[in-house]
């Protein structure tokens, strides 16, 4: 089993989440994440989502989803030709005796304090996820209170755009 | 309703692909591949300048303008504006059905005949739900159907509103696509894209469910509306290096084997087919599906593949060095068990959906695209390479699969209860009937026999339940097609079980002079569970038996419900009144038929691959393999 990320350019209708994310449940995928956002077309939408399959289901899976009329695209994202990135909020007890400890531990890993209460900071993070179990691991001694995290967003690297090509040949 | 404005002449030649229209060009140019019609708006595309209308009379004249005439539907409380305007069309025949299964197994028949969509109409909720096996059936044997529904109001969609169901939701996984329309104005288009992705590509069902208020709000309509489906753009030409590449192996196979599925039928491909066959001098298998794409009676027809297919069929595939799959897609009743499959051929994989490519045995060749257009260009590509490499001689091939065909043919023998054999009956159902007949099944050992020993020379004469299986397919199905081809004798061949999921539709073809003939293989149990329960669960007949037969209480009893029906109904019991009752049921055309055949309930279907074996284990009867030669 292996981890593959899928770029979906979709039109941006009612229910074509549902539509795509059933799919990955009728065929006994497991998603790892989904994250889901407007592009630079006014009525596209791209959803970008990380699954576990083995390489023949994963094309198996592919082409069930260029099936639905809603899709107009679909892209694997290999990790060494494209950019990728989560997005981590955290909430971290901090008091003032362990403040400095807390934020110098968040410089590290480029991070910002977004939230400062007198026992809590809130941190934002971005970075591979790799990067941000990093950070998380050395938070956790201070007492994490409460983790969001966005699905993975990938970009192919270089001029290309996924919708550029997906509309001219359109 | 008034048809608006007159028809344009010049848009009127654009039904000609070849002189294309101001109008149709501009819509053509939305899509990409090469479409054999000039517009992707299915119908004579007349022009229609905007005119006021509600959603409801929008959605009766889009049908109209779909080229639609015949609807199977039921009427309830979130399709009634839709009904109203219905009332006025002359153009749309409405067929008011008992069941709104009944609708939905009536347009597929209509669309397997005809190869026009056929339309059903329910109400929201336990109308639209009522559809739901039918919808599943049609996106299995990929029919093209387009159900239309009602919903509530969009204003209560979600607070549990009397008869609402989240009929979108629940279909999802059973249709090419679905549709919920809240905006009248939407509703031209929606039809539009919903009759031609029910049509082009891989054929499916769509569901277009239509809130109440957007049938009663006002919307101004207009024809042609614009296609706007970004996303779907379905291959129709073969890939010419591919074409070439799949020429190239069979004139290098030695056992090669044409493995025709149903959708050369759905590309109205027999005649290329046959090109192709000829061409290459090829055995041809065809599936369930696919019965009557390539004659019986022809040299080069070895049978029907799968768990219940001949012999010689069956054998033909599993010893061949290469398949040319034809619109086939690997089905597990076709393959056995799917490692042991054909072991050591290549595989030529033609199809218009790619993700049946490579999805259950590895392709070697794939070919996406129409058979329409595919079997023509790899006739030509098979005949260029045979001319320059050498046709194989397949004597050898053909001599081993002639003497499978002798030795094995398809046969029965008599039960010895002394009852009628089921075979027997179906036999001369078919004989006596012919090849210009339309033959429709239920699913069981009725099914499986009207496919042995009905002699099919025509596609679109077979209509069945082959990949969902849906028990009580039959009636409302044949009814469908008897809509299409008026001028056809359809019979429906059923069992005495699935004669009572959906007989209520026999009201329907008495009231509208829908004169269909069923046959009731009546066996008095649920056949093919009771054959199972007979070879594997040591004869314990666990709620298989329907006392509806020989020395039964017989209820219902069959005659009198096809009387009380409005139906003529005979009885036959013995061997030799089968065909003057046969012959009697020909003549009757006033009124529906139904023929009560009592027959053995001991009767088996054989050859059998047992499930869960592979397919060199096929059974010519219980316990009995073939004799294989040494070299096999």
């Amino acid at each position: 089993m292996s981890r593959h990320t899928l770029s979906v350019l979709v039109e941006d209708k009612p229910g074509v989440l549902t539509r795509v994310a059933g799919l990955f449940a009728r065929r006994a995928f497991n998603i790892h994440s989904l994250a889901v956002g407007p592009t630079e077309i006014t009525g596209m939408s791209r959803i970008t989502v990380v699954v576990d399959a083995e390489g023949d289901l994963l094309e198996q899976v592919t082409k069930q989803l260029n099936k639905l009329i809603n899709v107009i695209k679909i892209v694997e994202l290999a990790s060494d030709a494209s950019v990728q990135r989560d997005h981590i909020m955290v909430k971290v007890r901090a008091d003032a005796t362990t403040r400095l400890q807390v934020t110098q531990a968040a410089d590290l890993f480029r991070a910002s304090v977004i939230d400062v209460s007198t026992d809590s900071l809130i941190i934002e993070a971005t970075g591979v996820a790799e990067k941000l179990s990093a950070l998380l691991a050395v938070l956790e001694p201070f007492g994490i209170r409460e983790i969001v995290q966005s699905g993975t967003l990938a970009i192919g690297r270089g001029a290309k755009s996924m919708s550029d090509r997906a509309l001219r040949s359109a | 309703m008034s048809k608006g404005s007159p028809i344009s002449p010049t848009l009127m030649a654009s039904k000609a692909p070849a002189a294309a229209g101001a109008v149709t060009k501009k819509a053509a140019a939305k899509v990409v591949s090469a479409t054999s019609s000039a517009s992707p708006v299915p119908g004579p595309n007349n022009s229609v300048d905007a005119i006021g209308m509600s959603g409801s009379q929008a959605i009766v004249r889009s049908l109209e303008e779909l080229g639609v005439d015949d609807v199977f539907g039921l009427p309830g409380g979130a399709i009634l504006p839709t009904y109203d305007p219905l009332m006025d069309s002359d153009r749309i025949n409405h067929i008011l059905v008992r069941h709104e299964q009944g609708a939905g197994h009536a347009a597929q028949g209509y669309a397997m005949v005809t190869g026009r969509p056929g339309v059903c109409i329910a109400t929201s909720g336990p109308g639209a739900t009522n559809l739901v096996t039918a919808i599943a059936d049609a996106h299995m044997d990929s029919v093209p159907m387009v159900c239309i529904t009602g919903q509530v109001a969009s204003s209560v969609i979600g607070t549990d509103a009397f008869q609402e169901a989240d009929i979108v939701g629940i279909t999802m996984p059973i249709t090419k696509h679905s549709y919920l329309v809240t905006d009248p104005q939407d509703i031209p288009r929606v039809m539009a894209e919903a009759f031609h992705l029910a049509t082009t590509g891989r054929p499916g069902p769509v569901l277009v469910d239509v809130a109440k208020d957007a049938q009663v709000g006002p919307m101004t309509f207009s024809w042609p509306p614009k296609i706007d489906l970004p996303g779907y753009r379905p291959t129709v030409k073969g890939h010419p290096k591919q074409i070439r590449e799949a020429a190239r192996l069979i004139a290098l196979a030695q056992r090669p084997v044409l493995y025709v599925g149903g959708g050369v039928v759905k590309a109205h491909g027999s005649a290329e087919l046959m090109e192709l066959a000829e061409v290459t001098g090829a055995p041809v298998t065809t599936t369930l599906t696919a019965r009557g794409a390539f004659p019986d009676s022809h040299e080069q027809h070895v049978g029907m593949p799968g768990m219940h297919g001949s012999v010689s069929a069956v054998t033909a595939l599993q010893q061949a060095d290469l398949l040319v799959t034809l619109g086939a897609r690997f089905d597990d009743r076709v393959t056995g068990v799917l490692s042991s499959f054909a072991p050591n051929a290549k595989v030529i994989h033609a199809d218009v959906d790619p993700a049946e490519i490579s999805k259950n045995r590895n392709a070697d060749v794939p070919i996406v695209g129409s058979l329409k257009e595919i079997l023509p260009d790899l006739a030509k590509a098979v005949a260029e390479e045979f001319e320059k490499a050498g046709q194989p001689d397949l004597g050898p091939w053909w001599s081993q699969l002639n003497r499978l065909r002798d030795t094995y043919p398809l046969g029965w023998t008599d039960p010895e209860d002394g009852l009628s054999s089921p075979e027997n009956v179906i036999k001369q159902v078919g004989a006596l009937t012919g090849p210009e007949g339309v033959y429709v099944a239920g699913v069981g050992q009725h099914q499986m026999w009207a496919a042995q020993f009905i002699k099919y020379e025509r596609p679109h004469a077979w209509l069945n339940s082959a990949g969902l299986g849906t028990m009580g397919y039959s009636i409302p199905a044949a009814m469908g097609a008897k809509v299409g081809n008026p001028d056809r004798t359809v019979w429906a061949i059923d069992g005495d079980g699935c004669f009572q999921m959906t007989n209520q539709e026999l009201a329907t073809c008495a009231i509208n002079n829908i004169p269909i003939k069923v046959a009731i293989i009546n066996n008095s149990s649920l056949g093919m569970v009771r054959q199972w329960q007979t070879l594997f669960y040591e004869g314990r007949y666990s709620n298989t038996d329907l006392n509806t037969g020989h020395n039964t209480r017989r209820i219902p009893d069959f005659v009198k419900l096809a009387e009380a029906y409005g139906c003529a109904g005979l009885r036959c019991e013995r061997d030799e009144d089968i065909e003057a009752t046969i012959k009697q049921a020909l003549e009757i055309n006033d009124r529906p038929v139904v023929v009560d055949f009592v027959v053995s309930p001991n009767s088996m279907v054989w050859p059998m691959v047992p499930a869960g074996v592979s397919n060199d284990l096929i059974q010519i009867a219980r316990n009995m393999t073939p004799q294989w030669e040494e070299e096999d």
